[in-house]
């Protein structure tokens, strides 16, 4: 049996920020992604999944929206591994100091 | 060296806290520091209270990561970075960054070069209250600049 070639549902916990945790009315859900091979799952999947759902996610995470994302903690780019069980956070462009 | 990050509600007492740095090391020949303040009026509107968010679990690893890459980049001996978070009110203070080291020109270099990638790489984020309502501050193309110019270019002061 090999489990990573095997498309299943993998969970992530989804982290949403300050202004996107407003627009979202939520700071985090638990995400369950279908029809991804565990070996395989990026950043890039994980935003066309919220995307998907059309409405404020839609337009929140338009191509061209200015949203980072840390995973675990540390900021990546889109093509970045995302593995069950992740915490995957999106923020809006960082405005301290 | 103790490379301290501290994220509070509290307010800090500068001069205290540059004392603190410094104390017991006498190669120290330079301390810079820089304090961040609410200011009262952006773009346009009065500020009645601004609130501090940030993403706990991951500020103190992105600023104790800027400050190891100053310390890199930089001859210092030690580093400071205080941050605010939750309400504050205009001139409060928000944010510190202290650096010393044996010249001014390695400590005025790492304080800024701390301040410039702050701004563009640690999760915090400002909401103003104004008389119009309340609004996320938006991120300025400026201080995306100001943090490129230190990824591209290469650290001039001499180290021989």
């Amino acid at each position: 049996m090999n489990d990573t070639a095997t498309p299943a549902t993998l969970t992530v916990q989804v982290v949403y920020l300050a202004r996107l945790r407003e627009a979202f009315g939520a700071s985090s859900e638990r995400l369950p992604l279908q029809g991804i091979s565990a070996d395989a799952l990026t950043v890039a999947d994980v935003l066309a999944a919220l995307a998907s759902r059309g409405g404020v996610f839609a337009t929140e995470l338009a191509a061209g929206r200015a949203v980072r994302v840390a995973v675990n903690h540390a900021l990546v780019s889109l093509d970045a591994r995302v593995r069950a069980g992740d915490e995957v956070a999106l923020l809006p462009p960082v405005t301290g100091g | 060296m103790s490379m301290a990050v501290r994220v509070q509600t509290a307010d800090f007492e500068v001069g205290g806290e540059l004392a603190a740095l410094r104390a017991g090391d006498a190669r120290v020949g330079a301390v810079v520091s820089f304090v961040g303040t609410v200011r009262d009026l952006n773009a346009d509107a009065r500020v009645t209270e601004m609130t501090l968010e940030h993403y706990p679990g991951m500020t103190e690893q992105a600023l104790d990561a800027i400050v190891a890459e100053a310390k890199g980049r930089f001859d210092i001996y030690d580093a400071l970075v205080i941050h605010r978070v939750g309400p504050l009110a205009p001139a409060d203070q928000i944010v510190l960054v202290a650096v010393t080291s044996a010249h001014r020109g390695e400590a005025f270099d790492a304080c800024r070069f701390i301040i410039d990638y702050l701004k563009t790489e640690a999760p915090f984020w400002k909401k103003e209250q104004t008389p119009q309502g309340a609004r996320w501050v938006d991120a300025r193309a400026s201080d995306d600049e100001a943090a490129a110019r230190w990824r591209d270019t290469k650290h001039t002061t001499s180290k021989a």
